[in-house]
């Protein structure tokens, strides 16, 4: 039988504050345990929750970004359960009423474009953490990132094999960054992605059970625990068995996924209002002026690039994938309007690549975009070739020569031969010397041209300009 | 609901609150006057009334996103039952 893998996302993006969601402790990573937990993070009897404007701020910029609504008024609502790392034995979430409702995302696969819906995306505060280390069998518990913000952004089960959650995923990691409401650090937790999956005979509509993969934390481990999980589902399937709808763990290690616990509904966790905050009402106007603040966004440009400056729509997508780089051939691209392809070659090529192998940021590049502007102009201008141009921005790369580009071109001795007569001279004594391979061309043998083009750019270093000698030799051949 | 001096007494133990005999009686007359108002209210036809997220009609006042807590946890720490190197202890939780 032929199945159908049919997947939702749910991600938690910490949200970029200074202080926590419902006190004014730190949400600084790293420091030592339990120095950013105050009296409302520990829930001390008495205290009560007190909403940032930054973080209802973010979440309605996401709102504004996917083309969503924003609900006002939106409630709070107390999602009960029992844990040490979550001192209240409720989290204060939302449930009916979350800040930002429906949206869309366009990812693209493989060439082909495709709308996700998103369900939701509600403001929520994080839990503790418990650690299990040896305690004289006790656990200990630091509150830090209890109280922390996120954002829950929840898709609609719209996605169909792992490559679309991940594409899905990584749109949504760029534009949480791009917009500024979320570092993206996946390593230090600000971006999690849970993921559910069920599978369903091909041409089927009722959905199967689903299972749902917690804290997947890189896009890599996205995509194997879907794999795997899909694998596992089917095999269950086939053998005639029925899935049992739970929350498993993805096994990095053993790459598998194996049960959390079975899923509780949304009736376990007795949701209700939290009475300690008043209903969040959102007026027009502050949502106007949250819209005045926002970026261009990733998706504008990207039409940008494609209908402005007929970039192709891969290179478009890659230059997107950060707002760092987009802004940098931007900038690249003022000093040098009329060669977008070669801007963008050079920005996806030689800077990422550089950039990449040094695990450097875009935003540290040490060649500013100005400067491979004038670099890029020599190669468009025809003072120096492709390839010389590598090694001239290798030098810049390295700081030589205060990365004055026509300096380091002289000093190297690059600069390409272009005047016309020092061409001529140079084609004809290549001629006069290869009598042969000049006979054989004429003879039908197109192989010889490339021979003799050959023989020219030896004898210059490399350094002819070759659209020059190429014409040059032909007109001499055959005019 | 009817509640027993019994049930009084094994919530107050399962909240860590000490009670005696005439407390647990005291407080089992306030808790069934609490559940008797609950039924009170619970015969009330709401059918046509609007559902509301809080009892006052004010809205959620915002505060500026700025730290304006300093590290007390030394102070905190001193009420806790058990602590050690910065953390809370509690009896272990395995998933």
């Amino acid at each position: 039988m032929q199945w159908e893998i049919v997947i939702g996302l749910e991600v938690h993006a910490q949200l970029s504050t200074q202080s926590k969601i419902f006190s004014g402790s730190s949400t600084a990573y790293g420091a030592a345990p339990n120095t950013q937990a105050s009296v409302i993070d520990l829930a001390l009897p008495g205290v009560l929750p007190v909403l940032n404007k930054g973080a209802v701020e973010r979440a309605i910029k996401l709102g504004l970004s996917v083309g969503a609504e924003i609900n006002s008024p939106s409630i709070f609502a107390r999602k009960n359960y029992f844990y040490p790392d979550l001192p209240k034995g409720y989290q204060i979430s939302q449930y009916e009423l979350p800040v930002v409702q429906g949206g869309n995302i366009q990812i693209q696969v493989d060439g082909t474009e495709k709308n996700i819906r998103l369900t939701r995306a509600h403001l929520e505060e994080d839990a503790g953490k418990s650690l299990h280390e040896d305690f004289h069998g006790m656990s200990g518990i630091d509150l830090n990132r209890a109280g922390t913000p996120l954002l829950e952004i929840v898709s609609e089960p719209d996605m169909r094999s792992s490559a679309e959650a991940v594409a899905y995923a990584k749109i949504l990691h760029a534009l949480v960054r791009w917009i500024g409401i979320c570092d993206g650090n996946m390593q230090e937790g600000s971006f999690r992605c849970d993921a559910n999956v069920s599978v369903r005979p091909l041409g089927t509509e009722k959905l199967g059970t689903r299972c749902e993969i917690k804290n997947l934390n890189s896009f890599r481990f996205l995509e194997k625990a879907i794999d795997y999980e899909a694998r596992r589902q089917i095999e269950i399937l086939e053998d005639g068995g029925a899935i049992r709808q739970e929350t498993r763990l993805y096994d990095a290690n053993k790459d598998e996924t194996r049960t959390m616990r079975t899923k509780e509904d949304a009736n376990d966790y007795r949701y209700f209002p939290d009475p300690d905050l008043l209903p969040l009402e959102i007026p027009q106007s502050w949502i106007d002026q949250i819209k005045q603040t926002l970026p261009e966004l990733p998706q504008a440009r990207r039409d940008r690039y494609i209908s402005k400056f007929a970039l192709s729509a891969y290179d478009a997508s890659v230059l997107i994938s950060s707002r760092e780089m987009a802004d940098y051939f931007d900038a690249t691209l003022k000093q040098l309007p009329t060669q977008a392809k070669l801007c963008a070659n050079w920005i996806m090529g030689e800077i990422s690549g550089q950039l990449n192998k040094e695990g450097i940021e875009m935003t540290a590049c040490p060649i500013t975009p100005a400067q491979l502007a004038e670099l890029l102009a020599r190669i468009s201008d025809g003072t120096i070739s492709g390839k010389a141009a590598k090694s001239v921005f290798e030098s810049m790369w390295n700081g030589e020569l205060d990365k004055n580009v026509d300096a380091i071109i002289e000093a190297k001795g690059l600069k390409q031969i272009s005047d016309d007569s020092a061409i001529e001279k140079l084609v004809d004594q290549v001629l006069a010397a290869n009598a042969q391979q000049v006979a054989d061309y004429r003879n039908g043998k197109e192989k010889a041209f490339n021979s003799l083009i050959g023989q020219i750019m030896k004898a210059t270093q490399g350094k002819a300009n070759p659209a020059q000698v190429n014409a040059m030799l032909k007109k001499k051949l055959d005019g | 609901m009817t509640l027993s001096v019994s049930d009084v007494k094994r919530v107050a133990d399962l909240a860590y609150i000490e009670i005696d005999e005439d407390e647990a009686k005291e407080t089992l007359i306030q808790l069934s006057g609490i559940f008797n108002l609950i039924e009170t209210m619970q015969a009330v036809d709401t059918s046509t009334v609007e559902p509301m997220s809080h009892a006052q009609s004010v809205v959620q006042r915002l505060r500026e996103d700025a730290v304006t807590e300093t590290d007390q946890r030394e102070l905190y720490q001193s009420i806790a039952p058990q602590v050690e190197a910065g953390l809370y202890l509690v009896p272990q939780v395995i998933e």
